[in-house]
Protein backbone atom coordinates (compact mmCIF):
# COMPACT_ATOMS: atom_id res chain seq x y z
CA UNK A 1 0.00 0.00 0.00
CA UNK A 2 1.61 3.59 -0.94
CA UNK A 3 0.86 6.37 1.23
CA UNK A 4 0.83 9.53 -0.86
CA UNK A 5 2.81 12.05 1.73
CA UNK A 6 0.22 15.11 2.02
CA UNK A 7 2.34 18.33 1.52
CA UNK A 8 1.73 20.40 4.44
CA UNK A 9 1.82 17.33 6.47
CA UNK A 10 5.55 16.77 4.56
CA UNK A 11 6.38 20.13 4.87
CA UNK A 12 6.45 19.67 8.90
CA UNK A 13 8.17 16.61 8.94
CA UNK A 14 10.68 18.07 6.35
CA UNK A 15 11.64 21.04 8.42
CA UNK A 16 14.63 21.35 10.24
CA UNK A 17 14.89 22.03 13.91
CA UNK A 18 15.10 26.11 14.34
CA UNK A 19 17.28 25.77 17.58
CA UNK A 20 17.73 29.15 19.10
CA UNK A 21 21.79 29.13 19.28
CA UNK A 22 23.29 31.66 21.96
CA UNK A 23 26.37 31.33 20.05
CA UNK A 24 29.28 30.69 21.93
CA UNK A 25 31.78 32.56 19.27
CA UNK A 26 32.53 36.03 18.18
CA UNK A 27 33.97 36.89 14.83
CA UNK A 28 35.62 40.44 14.35
CA UNK A 29 32.88 42.26 12.09
CA UNK A 30 30.66 39.48 12.26
CA UNK A 31 26.77 41.23 12.46
CA UNK A 32 23.81 39.00 13.37
CA UNK A 33 21.09 39.48 10.95
CA UNK A 34 18.91 41.99 11.54
CA UNK A 35 15.95 40.55 10.23
CA UNK A 36 14.98 37.01 10.01
CA UNK A 37 11.92 35.20 8.35
CA UNK A 38 10.83 32.65 6.33
CA UNK A 39 8.94 32.62 2.85
CA UNK A 40 7.00 29.85 1.28
CA UNK A 41 8.66 28.93 -1.84
CA UNK A 42 5.21 26.60 -3.36
CA UNK A 43 5.54 24.26 0.14
CA UNK A 44 9.04 24.60 0.70
CA UNK A 45 10.04 26.96 3.64
CA UNK A 46 13.11 29.17 2.51
CA UNK A 47 14.68 30.92 5.40
CA UNK A 48 15.94 34.91 4.80
CA UNK A 49 18.48 37.03 6.47
CA UNK A 50 18.61 40.70 6.30
CA UNK A 51 21.18 43.06 7.28
CA UNK A 52 20.52 46.90 6.60
CA UNK A 53 17.74 49.50 6.61
CA UNK A 54 14.82 48.05 5.48
CA UNK A 55 13.76 50.77 3.35
CA UNK A 56 17.11 50.94 1.16
CA UNK A 57 17.15 49.40 -2.21
CA UNK A 58 17.16 45.61 -2.21
CA UNK A 59 20.87 43.75 -3.22
CA UNK A 60 20.44 40.36 -2.93
CA UNK A 61 23.48 38.39 -2.00
CA UNK A 62 23.25 34.71 -3.18
CA UNK A 63 25.16 31.39 -1.54
CA UNK A 64 27.11 28.66 -3.22
CA UNK A 65 26.61 25.40 -2.73
CA UNK A 66 27.02 23.64 0.59
CA UNK A 67 26.77 27.17 2.26
CA UNK A 68 23.92 29.32 4.10
CA UNK A 69 23.47 32.69 4.71
CA UNK A 70 24.74 33.41 7.18
CA UNK A 71 28.54 32.89 6.06
CA UNK A 72 27.95 36.60 4.66
CA UNK A 73 27.79 37.68 8.55
CA UNK A 74 30.87 40.33 7.79
CA UNK A 75 30.25 40.82 4.14
CA UNK A 76 26.73 41.65 4.24
CA UNK A 77 26.90 44.75 6.75
CA UNK A 78 29.51 45.91 4.52
CA UNK A 79 26.95 46.51 1.92
CA UNK A 80 24.61 46.89 3.94
CA UNK A 81 26.21 50.29 5.37
CA UNK A 82 26.52 51.81 2.11
CA UNK A 83 23.07 52.04 2.18
CA UNK A 84 21.75 48.67 0.64
CA UNK A 85 19.15 46.33 2.19
CA UNK A 86 20.77 43.19 1.60
CA UNK A 87 19.06 40.12 1.25
CA UNK A 88 20.16 36.43 1.75
CA UNK A 89 18.56 33.09 1.92
CA UNK A 90 19.20 29.80 2.37
CA UNK A 91 18.83 27.60 -0.29
CA UNK A 92 16.32 24.86 -0.40
CA UNK A 93 17.97 22.01 2.01
CA UNK A 94 21.17 24.00 3.37
CA UNK A 95 21.05 26.82 6.75
CA UNK A 96 17.67 26.48 8.06
CA UNK A 97 15.51 26.01 5.18
CA UNK A 98 13.42 23.24 4.74
CA UNK A 99 14.70 19.83 3.25
CA UNK A 100 12.82 18.37 0.59
CA UNK A 101 12.46 15.58 -1.63
CA UNK A 102 13.75 16.77 -4.48
CA UNK A 103 17.03 19.06 -5.27
CA UNK A 104 17.92 20.82 -8.34
CA UNK A 105 19.21 23.97 -10.12
CA UNK A 106 15.96 24.87 -11.70
CA UNK A 107 14.14 24.22 -8.23
CA UNK A 108 17.18 26.78 -6.47
CA UNK A 109 15.81 28.91 -9.48
CA UNK A 110 12.26 29.26 -8.59
CA UNK A 111 12.84 29.41 -4.87
CA UNK A 112 15.21 32.48 -5.57
CA UNK A 113 11.97 34.41 -7.75
CA UNK A 114 9.73 33.59 -4.58
CA UNK A 115 12.00 35.43 -2.52
CA UNK A 116 12.51 38.21 -4.91
CA UNK A 117 9.11 38.08 -5.74
CA UNK A 118 8.75 38.48 -1.62
CA UNK A 119 11.15 41.38 -1.10
CA UNK A 120 11.12 42.99 -4.60
CA UNK A 121 8.17 42.51 -6.29
CA UNK A 122 8.55 43.99 -9.88
CA UNK A 123 11.24 46.04 -9.31
CA UNK A 124 15.08 45.85 -10.49
CA UNK A 125 17.42 45.16 -8.09
CA UNK A 126 21.44 44.57 -7.41
CA UNK A 127 22.58 40.79 -7.05
CA UNK A 128 25.70 39.57 -6.03
CA UNK A 129 26.27 35.92 -6.13
CA UNK A 130 29.08 33.81 -5.28
CA UNK A 131 30.06 30.28 -6.72
CA UNK A 132 26.85 28.11 -7.80
CA UNK A 133 25.10 31.63 -6.38
CA UNK A 134 26.43 32.91 -9.11
CA UNK A 135 25.88 30.49 -11.82
CA UNK A 136 22.31 30.41 -10.72
CA UNK A 137 21.92 34.25 -10.65
CA UNK A 138 23.08 34.21 -14.36
CA UNK A 139 20.88 31.86 -15.11
CA UNK A 140 18.23 34.04 -13.92
CA UNK A 141 19.25 37.10 -15.80
CA UNK A 142 19.47 35.39 -18.54
CA UNK A 143 15.77 34.26 -18.12
CA UNK A 144 13.94 37.19 -16.45
CA UNK A 145 16.46 40.27 -16.66
CA UNK A 146 13.70 42.48 -16.02
CA UNK A 147 14.55 41.48 -11.79
CA UNK A 148 18.01 42.72 -12.57
CA UNK A 149 19.39 46.39 -11.72
CA UNK A 150 23.59 45.10 -11.79
CA UNK A 151 24.93 41.83 -11.54
CA UNK A 152 28.34 40.88 -9.52
CA UNK A 153 29.60 37.43 -9.53
CA UNK A 154 32.26 36.21 -7.40
CA UNK A 155 33.99 33.13 -8.83
CA UNK A 156 30.94 31.81 -10.27
CA UNK A 157 31.39 31.53 -13.62
CA UNK A 158 32.19 27.52 -14.46
CA UNK A 159 34.45 26.72 -17.70
CA UNK A 160 34.66 22.71 -17.13
CA UNK A 161 33.87 20.39 -14.53
CA UNK A 162 36.06 20.93 -11.33
CA UNK A 163 38.49 17.66 -11.32
CA UNK A 164 41.79 16.19 -12.91
CA UNK A 165 41.76 15.91 -16.59
CA UNK A 166 41.43 12.43 -17.03
CA UNK A 167 42.30 10.12 -20.55
CA UNK A 168 38.83 8.97 -21.83
CA UNK A 169 38.79 4.95 -20.75
CA UNK A 170 39.60 6.86 -17.03
CA UNK A 171 37.39 9.33 -17.47
CA UNK A 172 34.13 6.62 -18.07
CA UNK A 173 35.60 4.56 -15.52
CA UNK A 174 35.79 7.82 -13.06
CA UNK A 175 31.91 8.49 -14.10
CA UNK A 176 30.68 5.00 -13.56
CA UNK A 177 32.59 5.14 -10.42
CA UNK A 178 30.87 8.55 -9.04
CA UNK A 179 27.54 7.00 -10.64
CA UNK A 180 27.75 3.50 -8.55
CA UNK A 181 28.67 5.95 -5.28
CA UNK A 182 25.53 7.97 -6.03
CA UNK A 183 23.42 4.94 -5.89
CA UNK A 184 24.59 3.43 -2.95
CA UNK A 185 24.10 6.77 -1.14
CA UNK A 186 20.52 7.25 -1.98
CA UNK A 187 19.95 3.23 -1.07
CA UNK A 188 20.96 4.84 2.82
CA UNK A 189 20.28 8.51 3.02
CA UNK A 190 16.36 8.36 3.73
CA UNK A 191 17.59 7.11 7.28
CA UNK A 192 20.89 9.25 7.09
CA UNK A 193 21.96 12.03 9.63
CA UNK A 194 24.89 14.03 10.09
CA UNK A 195 27.61 13.45 11.88
CA UNK A 196 28.01 15.02 15.66
CA UNK A 197 30.72 16.71 17.10
CA UNK A 198 31.84 19.44 18.78
CA UNK A 199 32.40 23.18 17.23
CA UNK A 200 36.04 22.31 16.39
CA UNK A 201 35.34 19.04 15.01
CA UNK A 202 32.93 20.40 12.57
CA UNK A 203 35.35 23.21 11.81
CA UNK A 204 38.18 20.90 11.34
CA UNK A 205 36.32 18.95 8.73
CA UNK A 206 35.33 22.19 6.78
CA UNK A 207 38.28 23.11 6.63
CA UNK A 208 38.99 20.44 4.04
CA UNK A 209 36.26 22.49 1.92
CA UNK A 210 37.72 25.85 3.11
CA UNK A 211 41.56 25.38 3.77
CA UNK A 212 42.94 29.21 3.22
CA UNK A 213 39.82 30.26 5.90
CA UNK A 214 40.92 30.39 9.45
CA UNK A 215 40.17 28.17 12.80
CA UNK A 216 38.50 31.04 14.03
CA UNK A 217 35.88 31.88 11.48
CA UNK A 218 35.07 28.46 11.09
CA UNK A 219 34.49 27.62 14.38
CA UNK A 220 32.50 30.78 14.28
CA UNK A 221 30.59 29.25 11.06
CA UNK A 222 29.65 25.98 13.38
CA UNK A 223 28.08 27.88 16.00
CA UNK A 224 25.59 29.77 13.03
CA UNK A 225 25.51 27.55 10.62
CA UNK A 226 24.98 23.93 12.60
CA UNK A 227 22.80 22.93 15.16
CA UNK A 228 23.47 21.83 18.82
CA UNK A 229 21.71 18.43 19.47
CA UNK A 230 22.30 16.58 22.72
CA UNK A 231 24.99 14.17 21.10
CA UNK A 232 26.91 17.48 19.55
CA UNK A 233 26.83 19.83 16.93
CA UNK A 234 25.63 18.42 13.49
CA UNK A 235 25.82 21.05 10.17
CA UNK A 236 22.65 21.66 9.09
CA UNK A 237 22.93 20.78 5.43
CA UNK A 238 20.32 18.06 4.19
CA UNK A 239 22.14 14.53 4.71
CA UNK A 240 20.77 13.60 1.33
CA UNK A 241 22.81 15.97 -0.45
CA UNK A 242 26.43 14.96 -1.13
CA UNK A 243 29.21 16.52 -3.87
CA UNK A 244 29.93 15.52 -6.81
CA UNK A 245 27.29 14.10 -8.63
CA UNK A 246 26.87 13.18 -12.81
CA UNK A 247 24.22 14.22 -15.30
CA UNK A 248 24.12 15.59 -19.26
CA UNK A 249 24.75 19.28 -18.15
CA UNK A 250 28.09 20.77 -18.96
CA UNK A 251 29.34 23.97 -16.94
CA UNK A 252 30.63 25.18 -20.21
CA UNK A 253 27.01 25.49 -21.44
CA UNK A 254 25.86 28.05 -19.51
CA UNK A 255 29.09 30.50 -20.44
CA UNK A 256 28.27 30.53 -24.50
CA UNK A 257 25.10 32.50 -23.04
CA UNK A 258 26.80 34.41 -21.06
CA UNK A 259 27.18 37.04 -23.64
CA UNK A 260 23.74 37.58 -23.93
CA UNK A 261 23.58 39.27 -20.46
CA UNK A 262 22.22 42.85 -21.24
CA UNK A 263 22.44 43.89 -16.93
CA UNK A 264 25.68 45.44 -16.28
CA UNK A 265 27.87 42.80 -15.49
CA UNK A 266 30.76 42.46 -12.94
CA UNK A 267 32.83 39.02 -12.88
CA UNK A 268 35.43 38.02 -10.46
CA UNK A 269 37.89 35.31 -10.61
CA UNK A 270 40.55 34.29 -8.37
CA UNK A 271 43.80 32.41 -9.05
CA UNK A 272 44.17 29.81 -6.04
CA UNK A 273 43.04 26.57 -6.61
CA UNK A 274 40.37 25.16 -3.66
CA UNK A 275 38.41 22.26 -3.76
CA UNK A 276 35.39 24.18 -3.90
CA UNK A 277 36.14 26.31 -6.72
CA UNK A 278 35.57 26.11 -10.59
CA UNK A 279 39.37 26.79 -11.23
CA UNK A 280 38.26 29.06 -13.93
CA UNK A 281 40.55 31.49 -15.61
CA UNK A 282 40.47 34.46 -17.56
CA UNK A 283 41.55 33.68 -20.85
CA UNK A 284 38.95 30.41 -21.11
CA UNK A 285 35.68 33.14 -20.30
CA UNK A 286 36.45 36.59 -21.15
CA UNK A 287 35.33 36.13 -24.97
CA UNK A 288 32.45 35.67 -23.26
CA UNK A 289 31.92 38.59 -20.89
CA UNK A 290 29.12 40.67 -21.76
CA UNK A 291 29.75 43.35 -23.98
CA UNK A 292 29.60 46.20 -21.67
CA UNK A 293 30.52 43.86 -18.87
CA UNK A 294 33.88 43.34 -16.23
CA UNK A 295 36.07 40.71 -15.29
CA UNK A 296 38.41 41.10 -12.63
CA UNK A 297 41.24 38.47 -11.68
CA UNK A 298 42.79 38.05 -8.24
CA UNK A 299 46.21 35.52 -8.73
CA UNK A 300 46.44 35.16 -5.15
CA UNK A 301 42.74 35.14 -3.27
CA UNK A 302 40.89 31.55 -3.21
CA UNK A 303 37.34 30.47 -3.94
CA UNK A 304 35.85 32.15 -0.82
CA UNK A 305 37.27 35.68 -1.82
CA UNK A 306 34.64 37.66 0.16
CA UNK A 307 35.62 35.61 3.43
CA UNK A 308 39.06 36.09 2.41
CA UNK A 309 39.03 39.82 1.89
CA UNK A 310 35.69 41.27 2.67
CA UNK A 311 36.65 44.91 3.11
CA UNK A 312 38.15 44.93 -0.81
CA UNK A 313 35.54 42.92 -2.48
CA UNK A 314 33.00 45.23 -0.74
CA UNK A 315 34.66 47.93 -1.68
CA UNK A 316 34.91 46.74 -5.57
CA UNK A 317 31.35 45.79 -5.68
CA UNK A 318 29.94 48.86 -4.23
CA UNK A 319 31.91 50.78 -6.32
CA UNK A 320 30.54 49.15 -9.51
CA UNK A 321 27.17 48.99 -8.41
CA UNK A 322 27.14 52.58 -7.99
CA UNK A 323 24.87 55.04 -5.24
CA UNK A 324 22.30 52.84 -3.77
CA UNK A 325 19.56 55.41 -4.63
CA UNK B 1 -2.14 -6.89 -8.96
CA UNK B 2 -0.56 -6.35 -5.65
CA UNK B 3 1.76 -3.08 -4.31
CA UNK B 4 4.38 -2.85 -2.30
CA UNK B 5 5.84 0.37 -0.88
CA UNK B 6 9.77 1.30 -1.82
CA UNK B 7 11.44 4.01 -0.26
CA UNK B 8 13.76 6.28 -1.93
CA UNK B 9 14.98 8.79 -0.30
CA UNK B 10 11.89 10.68 1.37
CA UNK B 11 9.66 9.35 -1.48
CA UNK B 12 7.35 6.47 -1.27
CA UNK B 13 7.64 4.53 -4.51
CA UNK B 14 4.59 2.06 -5.72
CA UNK B 15 6.06 -0.80 -7.11
CA UNK B 16 3.18 -3.12 -8.72
CA UNK B 17 2.95 -6.64 -9.30
CA UNK B 18 0.99 -7.56 -12.34
CA UNK B 19 1.60 -11.21 -12.75
CA UNK B 20 3.26 -13.73 -10.69
CA UNK B 21 6.01 -16.05 -12.56
CA UNK B 22 5.12 -19.20 -13.93
CA UNK B 23 8.59 -20.21 -13.99
CA UNK B 24 12.04 -19.41 -12.68
CA UNK B 25 12.61 -16.77 -15.10
CA UNK B 26 13.77 -13.20 -13.60
CA UNK B 27 11.31 -10.69 -13.59
CA UNK B 28 9.90 -7.84 -16.13
CA UNK B 29 10.16 -4.19 -14.91
CA UNK B 30 8.30 -1.91 -16.81
CA UNK B 31 8.78 2.25 -16.95
CA UNK B 32 5.73 3.64 -17.69
CA UNK B 33 6.46 6.87 -19.83
CA UNK B 34 6.62 10.73 -18.75
CA UNK B 35 3.09 11.52 -17.54
CA UNK B 36 1.89 8.03 -17.53
CA UNK B 37 1.83 5.21 -14.55
CA UNK B 38 1.59 1.59 -14.36
CA UNK B 39 -0.64 -0.14 -16.55
CA UNK B 40 -3.70 -2.53 -14.45
CA UNK B 41 -3.08 -5.50 -16.39
CA UNK B 42 -0.02 -6.71 -18.33
CA UNK B 43 0.45 -5.18 -21.72
CA UNK B 44 0.06 -7.37 -25.13
CA UNK B 45 3.16 -6.85 -26.45
CA UNK B 46 5.14 -8.66 -23.15
CA UNK B 47 2.44 -11.21 -22.23
CA UNK B 48 4.74 -14.01 -23.62
CA UNK B 49 7.12 -13.04 -20.62
CA UNK B 50 7.26 -16.04 -17.98
CA UNK B 51 8.76 -15.15 -15.29
CA UNK B 52 6.82 -12.63 -13.21
CA UNK B 53 5.87 -9.02 -14.28
CA UNK B 54 6.11 -5.39 -12.35
CA UNK B 55 5.62 -1.91 -13.09
CA UNK B 56 7.61 1.08 -11.28
CA UNK B 57 5.18 4.55 -10.79
CA UNK B 58 8.30 7.16 -11.24
CA UNK B 59 8.40 10.24 -8.44
CA UNK B 60 5.26 12.29 -9.08
CA UNK B 61 3.48 9.49 -10.65
CA UNK B 62 0.97 6.96 -10.22
CA UNK B 63 0.83 6.24 -6.40
CA UNK B 64 4.24 6.93 -6.05
CA UNK B 65 4.87 10.43 -3.51
CA UNK B 66 4.73 13.76 -4.97
CA UNK B 67 7.28 15.67 -3.86
CA UNK B 68 6.81 19.39 -2.42
CA UNK B 69 7.96 22.30 -5.01
CA UNK B 70 9.49 19.70 -7.56
CA UNK B 71 13.30 19.46 -8.79
CA UNK B 72 12.97 16.54 -10.88
CA UNK B 73 15.84 14.83 -13.18
CA UNK B 74 16.67 11.63 -15.01
CA UNK B 75 19.03 10.92 -12.70
CA UNK B 76 16.41 11.04 -10.05
CA UNK B 77 14.60 8.78 -12.07
CA UNK B 78 17.01 6.27 -11.82
CA UNK B 79 17.55 6.51 -8.20
CA UNK B 80 13.86 4.97 -8.14
CA UNK B 81 14.95 2.18 -10.80
CA UNK B 82 17.94 1.45 -8.05
CA UNK B 83 15.69 0.59 -5.22
CA UNK B 84 12.67 -1.37 -7.22
CA UNK B 85 16.62 -3.23 -8.82
CA UNK B 86 17.33 -3.57 -4.96
CA UNK B 87 14.13 -5.24 -4.01
CA UNK B 88 13.79 -7.66 -7.23
CA UNK B 89 17.31 -8.50 -7.91
CA UNK B 90 18.29 -9.48 -11.45
CA UNK B 91 15.47 -7.92 -14.39
CA UNK B 92 14.88 -7.10 -17.82
CA UNK B 93 13.86 -3.42 -18.01
CA UNK B 94 11.50 -2.17 -20.58
CA UNK B 95 10.42 1.38 -20.68
CA UNK B 96 7.96 3.70 -22.46
CA UNK B 97 9.30 7.36 -24.08
CA UNK B 98 11.34 8.39 -20.91
CA UNK B 99 11.08 5.28 -18.95
CA UNK B 100 12.99 3.96 -21.98
CA UNK B 101 15.25 6.76 -21.55
CA UNK B 102 15.40 5.24 -17.75
CA UNK B 103 16.16 1.70 -18.89
CA UNK B 104 19.10 2.56 -21.07
CA UNK B 105 20.47 4.43 -17.78
CA UNK B 106 19.65 1.86 -15.43
CA UNK B 107 21.57 -0.65 -17.93
CA UNK B 108 24.46 0.97 -17.63
CA UNK B 109 24.25 1.90 -14.22
CA UNK B 110 23.83 -0.87 -12.34
CA UNK B 111 24.97 -3.89 -15.66
CA UNK B 112 25.35 -6.68 -13.11
CA UNK B 113 21.49 -6.61 -12.30
CA UNK B 114 19.84 -5.52 -15.75
CA UNK B 115 19.85 -8.13 -17.85
CA UNK B 116 18.69 -6.16 -20.60
CA UNK B 117 17.29 -2.55 -21.42
CA UNK B 118 14.34 -2.50 -24.41
CA UNK B 119 13.65 1.48 -25.34
CA UNK B 120 10.03 1.66 -26.56
CA UNK B 121 8.17 4.67 -28.12
CA UNK B 122 6.44 6.35 -25.35
CA UNK B 123 6.06 10.24 -23.87
CA UNK B 124 9.28 12.15 -22.58
CA UNK B 125 11.27 10.27 -24.94
CA UNK B 126 12.98 12.95 -27.10
CA UNK B 127 13.30 15.39 -23.37
CA UNK B 128 15.38 18.98 -24.01
CA UNK B 129 18.41 20.15 -25.71
CA UNK B 130 21.40 22.02 -24.38
CA UNK B 131 20.17 25.01 -26.56
CA UNK B 132 16.87 24.58 -25.28
CA UNK B 133 17.67 24.58 -21.19
CA UNK B 134 17.10 27.73 -20.72
CA UNK B 135 15.03 27.58 -17.69
CA UNK B 136 11.69 29.10 -17.49
CA UNK B 137 11.23 29.72 -13.75
CA UNK B 138 7.44 28.73 -14.19
CA UNK B 139 5.20 28.07 -11.15
CA UNK B 140 3.09 25.28 -11.30
CA UNK B 141 -0.22 24.41 -9.47
CA UNK B 142 0.10 21.28 -7.77
CA UNK B 143 -3.39 20.09 -7.14
CA UNK B 144 -1.92 17.08 -5.13
CA UNK B 145 -2.71 14.47 -7.99
CA UNK B 146 -0.64 12.82 -10.12
CA UNK B 147 1.34 13.20 -12.29
CA UNK B 148 2.68 15.84 -10.80
CA UNK B 149 3.06 18.88 -13.31
CA UNK B 150 6.76 19.62 -12.39
CA UNK B 151 7.30 16.31 -13.48
CA UNK B 152 5.99 17.47 -16.61
CA UNK B 153 7.55 20.68 -17.05
CA UNK B 154 11.21 19.62 -15.61
CA UNK B 155 11.60 15.81 -17.16
CA UNK B 156 10.04 17.18 -20.83
CA UNK B 157 13.14 19.30 -20.67
CA UNK B 158 15.49 17.21 -18.91
CA UNK B 159 18.44 17.45 -21.57
CA UNK B 160 19.04 14.22 -23.11
CA UNK B 161 22.92 14.56 -25.19
CA UNK B 162 23.98 11.86 -26.80
CA UNK B 163 27.71 11.73 -25.45
CA UNK B 164 26.09 11.52 -22.07
CA UNK B 165 23.50 8.15 -23.38
CA UNK B 166 26.61 6.77 -25.08
CA UNK B 167 28.63 6.79 -21.87
CA UNK B 168 25.52 4.33 -20.39
CA UNK B 169 26.18 2.43 -23.76
CA UNK B 170 29.51 1.96 -22.74
CA UNK B 171 29.35 1.27 -19.13
CA UNK B 172 26.37 -1.55 -19.92
CA UNK B 173 28.41 -3.61 -23.01
CA UNK B 174 31.73 -3.48 -20.80
CA UNK B 175 29.84 -5.55 -17.92
CA UNK B 176 26.97 -7.05 -19.08
CA UNK B 177 26.98 -10.69 -19.60
CA UNK B 178 25.03 -10.00 -22.64
CA UNK B 179 26.45 -9.25 -26.37
CA UNK B 180 23.80 -6.62 -27.06
CA UNK B 181 22.50 -5.53 -23.74
CA UNK B 182 20.98 -2.52 -24.55
CA UNK B 183 17.72 -2.90 -27.77
CA UNK B 184 15.68 0.09 -29.26
CA UNK B 185 12.52 -0.68 -30.60
CA UNK B 186 11.22 2.65 -30.74
CA UNK B 187 9.84 3.47 -34.27
CA UNK B 188 10.90 7.61 -33.58
CA UNK B 189 14.73 8.30 -32.69
CA UNK B 190 15.84 11.56 -31.52
CA UNK B 191 19.30 12.30 -32.12
CA UNK B 192 20.25 10.78 -28.84
CA UNK B 193 18.44 7.93 -29.35
CA UNK B 194 19.73 7.66 -33.23
CA UNK B 195 23.53 7.64 -31.77
CA UNK B 196 22.63 4.86 -29.42
CA UNK B 197 20.86 2.55 -31.54
CA UNK B 198 23.96 3.01 -33.73
CA UNK B 199 26.24 1.99 -31.21
CA UNK B 200 28.32 -1.48 -30.83
CA UNK B 201 26.30 -3.59 -28.56
CA UNK B 202 22.74 -2.42 -29.43
CA UNK B 203 20.27 -3.96 -31.03
CA UNK B 204 17.31 -3.43 -32.55
CA UNK B 205 14.76 -5.90 -32.60
CA UNK B 206 11.09 -5.82 -32.23
CA UNK B 207 9.87 -6.05 -28.70
CA UNK B 208 8.59 -9.82 -28.85
CA UNK B 209 12.17 -10.66 -30.27
CA UNK B 210 14.28 -8.47 -27.76
CA UNK B 211 12.48 -10.40 -24.41
CA UNK B 212 13.08 -13.63 -26.14
CA UNK B 213 16.98 -12.20 -26.50
CA UNK B 214 16.75 -11.66 -22.26
CA UNK B 215 14.54 -14.54 -21.21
Amino acid sequence: MCVRCPPLRTLRRLRPSLTLVNSPRTFPGAVTPHRHYRVDADGVGIAVNEWGNENDPVLALVHGGADFSRTFDVFAPLLAAAGWRVVAWDHRGHGDSDHTHLYSFEADLRDAVRVLDTVAPHRPIAVVGHSKGGAIMTSLAEAQPFRFRSFVNLDGIPYRRPGPDLPEYQRADAMNTEITAWLEHRRRTATGSRKPGTIEELARRRAQMNPRLSTEWLEYLVTVGAREDADGWRWKLDPSMRMGGFGPWRPEFGLFRLSGLGVPFLGVLVGADEPMGWGTKPHQVEKWIPRHGRLEYFEDIGHFIHIEQPQMVADMALEFLGDPS
Amino acid sequence: MSTITLRHNRIELALHELRPATDDCHPLLLLHGLGERTPDTVPTDVESWSGSIWGLDFTGHGKSTIPVGGGYSAEILLGDVDAAINHLGTVTLIGRGLGGYIALLAAGARADAVHGAIITDGPGLTGGTYESSVPLVARLMNQGETPDPYALHELSRDVRAADYALDFVQFSTARSELSEPINVAAKYQPAWLEAVAAAPGVASLPIGDALNLYR
